[in-house]
């Protein structure tokens, strides 16, 4: 097992998704540089939160340009794990590799809250019945807003691609969604952070389990072994 | 190095730089005629246009501390006793952009504040973004990752539009720029007084860590070596910045919009990343320091400065991002995320690999003399030829006359007796509306837009009395414990007694945490000096942060001075805001101020001694700011701390809260508003008071609550006893959501949930109506 974290310029949450899997998980964990054109044979690639390219046009929007991106693709064309937290997540989102948009918060403020998230049944891995009804993570972001239009959104809830939706929408997402997957099941990402809720003395350790169920999407003898 | 008087400089063609120095021109820079008159000498001749206007920039308050440097030679910058395995000062207060502590095992912390007071008042968002991304470069500087950011607000009241629109910019525009570079925001205090209103107080402090030998210094050293510039472009924005921080905010402030900057936090996103890079390649950087107030000016001349060497510029080289500036305008421009870099010679390849690698420019501009000189030239012609230390070390220095203000003897000689106390309805009352004063509020509104857990080490998150960062120090793992404070209100009924109350108060904050203090750093934020009763307060104010610094052994490792802040009001209250870092080296002694179990006993500790001189509820109830500050008693404070500490590491404290703002019935209440829903019963009928307005919501000073499991309680009570620390059982918390109180004239009940929204929503409530634009 071996996680790609990849290093925007912007990025300021590699470190937090480094340690969620190397400290938090104990894996082989290490950093891409976005110039890099290969991910040197990851198993999951994670994008980490932050501004990549500063971000003051639309969130991810320089990202997808990125030298990186293209081995991204592959991989996951390859049915390789990509796994997007937050500015990971907008960017997957322009990148194609996600259905729909983020947009700025309703309320028109950055928003940094915990927040109560329900566990929707998506996959074996990431379910109720896995992780429990609901979990605890933190939010930390100006454009969490979910957007996709009508016949999307339809697609995304039959084909069970919602992974968490909010108890109490903080920032207007269509249908309180908080986190995603692609219809094939290796590209996940969300707005919350596991990243910042796994450390003994963060307010919910709910990441690791989060962080196990994307991995267990593909890996299942990982959810075996550290459940 | 001996300097040798300047040469004549050559006619400048252009008209505008060639103009003669008339005494309207220097009266313009804000220079005096005996100011202009020591220019000279030290020049031998008059400046050029270029050179008034570097001269007026460094002999500005803001960089050269003109009227404060004899004050503040009062303060201690190194420990005064022994110190353990940390607390040791690396880098010492004034010596850099910022002091430096050991924090054990090798590594260390550098840490400072600064304010953005004017910028922010003219233009609330961009000044207070800037005022984050000029601390967090003070901090990189020194070669030390930004870890955590705390700030210090002070505005008008909130009922008023014009506070509202600028609490909404500068908390946004903090958000702004900490958000994006990465930096969590941690914590810091907000009040709300009419002293501030149209001059709105932003002080922002950071907190790095570095190895010891990661330590750099702002120095200009070795004849020949390269001087780089990297970062964003120079342009006309921020022009002259610290010379309009140097004086009063009136009308025509507005106009000074262009000397507000802009900020950029990717880009200093992008020049941490890269300084940090370059740093860490052994031997490649002599010497860095960034381009912050009076920007290439300051920067240049101090590194030759601290170096004792000289320094020559080209400005066609500096990145510019308008056409036709003159040298004036790069000279004195504060465009921000810039940086000088000394690099070891023969190296420039290394550097600029780095710079490449992010994307961003570095120019080399100049060169390292053993002139003495800082020598500017543009399209070939010399513009400015003066001995480095004129502008540094030998800018004037004044004594200013102090007198105390007539109306401190009115408020010193104020007495409750011709107030009516509280009686049993107005008490019901009380409590929520003092909870929901904007001072006391929960400040939720404020750190919900702030990112305080990026990076992951946030272990005591904003709203408890002081947050709690957890450090990576190689493979081992400390705590720093960091708060700020100062009550302005107590600095304007005695400056003296105030700025010890604003260390004493930190200083508990940090205790309450589970911290041990290490060293303080402060910003000065005052009036006009050249008044004398506005000075007065700041030599009272700077005595009384000093007499505390070395009774308590915290040096302090620097800070900032913010004078003029004036508005057509008059003077702010006096504001020494003070900022304590402490360190935790075990993590089970960190200590929140929430209540965590029903049965806990609550202890009071230090008395109630029952003042209301001062206090928010004076001012709420009675529309009085008046009375003495209440009294400080460093000896038993110390003795308090102590106590406090040694249970907290024995494991006895559950929860600690410090009595401030609101006294003691409101510090009781803020323990129940943590994660479990509590409440709780106090029963003071055994304290003796005079008046219950001053036993429930007097404002003395060494105080705390504690709650103690029960089972400890009686060796708690003990122990404190025998150090001689006043305790008293005051009841326990309760497992209903009721606060239920009992006196010896008066008994009240309150819903934890109803005082819970009170205080929670009452920022929030209030700016839902739109701020005036």
């Amino acid at each position: 097992m071996n996680i790609a974290v990849i290093q925007f310029p912007g990025s300021n949450g590699d470190q937090d998704t480094f340690h969620l899997f190397a400290s938090g998980l104990g894996l082989p964990t290490r950093y891409v540089w976005h110039k890099d054109a290969t991910l040197g044979g990851a198993d999951l690639v994670a994008l980490p939160g932050g501004f990549a390219h500063g971000d003051y046009l639309r969130c991810g929007a320089i990202a997808r340009f990125s030298p990186i991106m293209a081995a991204i693709r592959a991989h996951a064309a390859n049915g390789g794990l990509v796994y997007g937290i937050c500015n990971g997540f907008q960017i997957l989102c322009e990148a194609g590799l996600l259905p729909g948009a983020l947009i700025r918060n309703a309320c028109l403020e950055f928003r940094c809250v915990m927040c109560d998230l329900s566990v929707e049944p998506s996959t074996a891995a990431f379910s109720p019945a896995a992780l429990g009804p609901s979990i605890r993570l933190p939010i930390s972001h100006g454009e969490g807003n979910y957007r996709i239009d009508d016949a999307g959104l339809s697609r995304l809830e039959a084909n069970r691609q919602v992974l968490l939706r909010y108890a109490r929408n903080p920032n207007g997402s269509i249908g309180s969604i908080a986190g995603i997957r692609n219809e094939r099941g290796n590209v996940f990402g969300m707005m919350p952070h596991p990243d910042r809720a796994f450390e003994r003395f963060h307010a919910s350790r709910d990441g690791l389990a989060v962080a196990r169920a994307v991995l267990a999407s593909r890996f299942p003898e990982l959810e075996k072994r550290t459940a | 190095m001996p300097t040798m008087p300047a040469a004549p400089l050559p006619p400048n063609p252009d008209p505008v730089l060639n103009q003669p120095i008339t005494p309207e021109l220097v009266k313009k820079h804000g220079v005096l005629p005996e100011e202009y008159a020591a220019i000279v000498e030290a020049l031998g001749r008059p400046p050029t246009l270029t050179e008034l206007g570097i001269f007026s920039v460094m002999w500005s308050e803001h960089c050269s501390y003109k009227n404060t440097r004899p004050l503040l030679k009062g303060f201690p910058t190194e420990k005064l006793g022994p110190t353990a395995d940390f607390g040791r000062v690396l880098v010492k207060a004034g010596e850099e952009n910022a002091g430096i502590i050991d924090v054990g095992e090798g590594w260390a912390i550098a840490f400072k504040i600064e304010s953005h007071n004017h910028p922010s008042a003219v233009e609330p968002f961009e000044g207070a973004a800037t005022g984050v991304g000029g601390i967090i470069r003070d901090i990189f500087t020194m070669g030390a990752r930004p870890v955590l950011l705390t700030n210090s607000l002070r505005f008008g009241e909130l009922s008023s539009p014009v506070t509202r629109r600028l609490f909404r910019g500068v908390v946004a525009g903090i958000a702004h720029y900490g958000n994006c570079v990465g930096v969590p925001t941690v914590g810091g205090d907000v009040y709300f007084d009419r002293s501030y209103e149209g001059n709105p107080l932003v002080n922002a402090l950071c907190l790095g860590t570095l190895r010891h030998d990661q330590i750099r210094r702002g120095a200009a050293t070795g004849t020949g070596n390269p001087v780089y510039y990297v970062g964003a472009a120079t342009g006309r924005d921020g022009l002259g910045g610290a010379a309009f921080a140097s004086k009063e905010l009136s009308e025509e402030s507005q106009a000074d919009r262009p000397a507000v900057q802009k900020g950029d936090p990717f880009m200093e996103k992008l020049l941490i990343e890269a300084c940090l890079e370059m740093m860490a390649v052994p031997g490649l950087v002599v010497g860095i320091q960034d381009m912050g107030a009076a920007g290439l000016t300051c920067s240049t001349c101090e590194t030759a400065s601290r170096g004792g060497t000289g320094i020559e510029i080209e400005l066609d080289r500096v990145p510019q991002r308008e056409t036709g500036m003159n040298s004036y305008e790069i000279m004195l421009s504060e465009s921000q995320e810039r940086m000088l870099v000394i690099v070891q010679k023969g190296r420039e390849r290394e550097i600029e690999a780095v710079f490449a690698k992010w994307d961003l420019h570095a120019a080399l501009v100049g060169s390292v003399t053993d002139t003495g000189r800082m020598v500017v030239r543009q399209h070939g012609i010399t513009v400015a030829d003066i001995p480095a230390p004129a502008l540094t070390d030998q800018a004037p220095v004044y004594q200013r006359d102090a007198r105390e203000p007539a109306y401190l003897a009115v408020t010193r000689a104020w007495t409750p007796a011709g107030l009516p106390d509280l009686d049993a309805a107005g008490l019901r009352d009380a409590l929520p509306r003092l909870l929901a004063h904007p001072t006391i509020a929960s400040k939720r509104w404020v750190y919900r837009q702030y990112d305080h857990i990026v990076q992951h080490g946030t272990a005591v998150e904003p709203g408890s009395d002081a947050a709690v960062v957890r450090l990576r120090l190689g493979d081992r793992e400390k705590f720093i414990a960091i708060a700020n404070d100062c009550n302005g209100r107590y600095c304007y009924l005695n400056p003296h007694r105030g700025a010890l109350i604003a260390m004493v108060e930190c200083l508990r904050n940090v205790v309450c945490s589970g911290a041990t203090p290490l060293a303080m750093t402060d910003n000065l934020n005052f009036g006009n000096p050249y008044k004398p009763e506005a000075f007065f307060a700041l030599k009272e104010c700077v005595r009384g942060l000093a007499e505390a610094c070395r009774f308590f052994d915290v040096p302090v490792v620097g800070g900032n001075v913010s004078l003029y802040n004036e508005s057509r009001e008059g003077a702010i209250d006096p504001t020494p805001t003070v900022a304590i870092v402490g360190l935790i080296e075990d993590e089970r002694h960190i200590t929140r101020q929430f209540a965590r179990a029903a049965g806990d006993r609550l202890i009071l500790l230090g008395g109630a001694p029952c003042e209301l001189g001062g206090s928010q509820f004076l001012g709420l109830f009675h529309g009085l700011k008046t009375g003495d500050a209440p009294a400080v008693d460093m000896p038993a404070e110390k003795r308090l701390q102590d106590f406090l500490l040694a249970q907290i590491k024995a494991g006895a404290i559950a929860a600690a809260h410090d009595l401030s703002e609101g006294g003691l019935l409101v510090a009781a209440a803020e323990m129940l508003f943590g994660a479990a829903p509590l409440g709780a019963d106090i029963d003071l009928s055994a304290l003796a008071a005079p008046r219950l307005d001053a036993l429930l919501f007097g404002e003395s000073q060494g105080r705390v609550i504690v709650a103690v499991p029960p089972a400890r309680a009686a060796a708690a009570l003990a122990d404190a006893a025998s150090r001689g620390v006043p305790a008293a059982d005051i009841g326990a918390v309760a497992a209903g959501g009721t606060l239920s109180l009992r006196t010896g004239v008066a008994e009240a009940a309150w819903p934890v949930a109803e005082l819970r929204r009170a205080w929670e929503t009452a920022i929030e409530e209030a700016m839902k109506r739109p701020g005036l634009d």
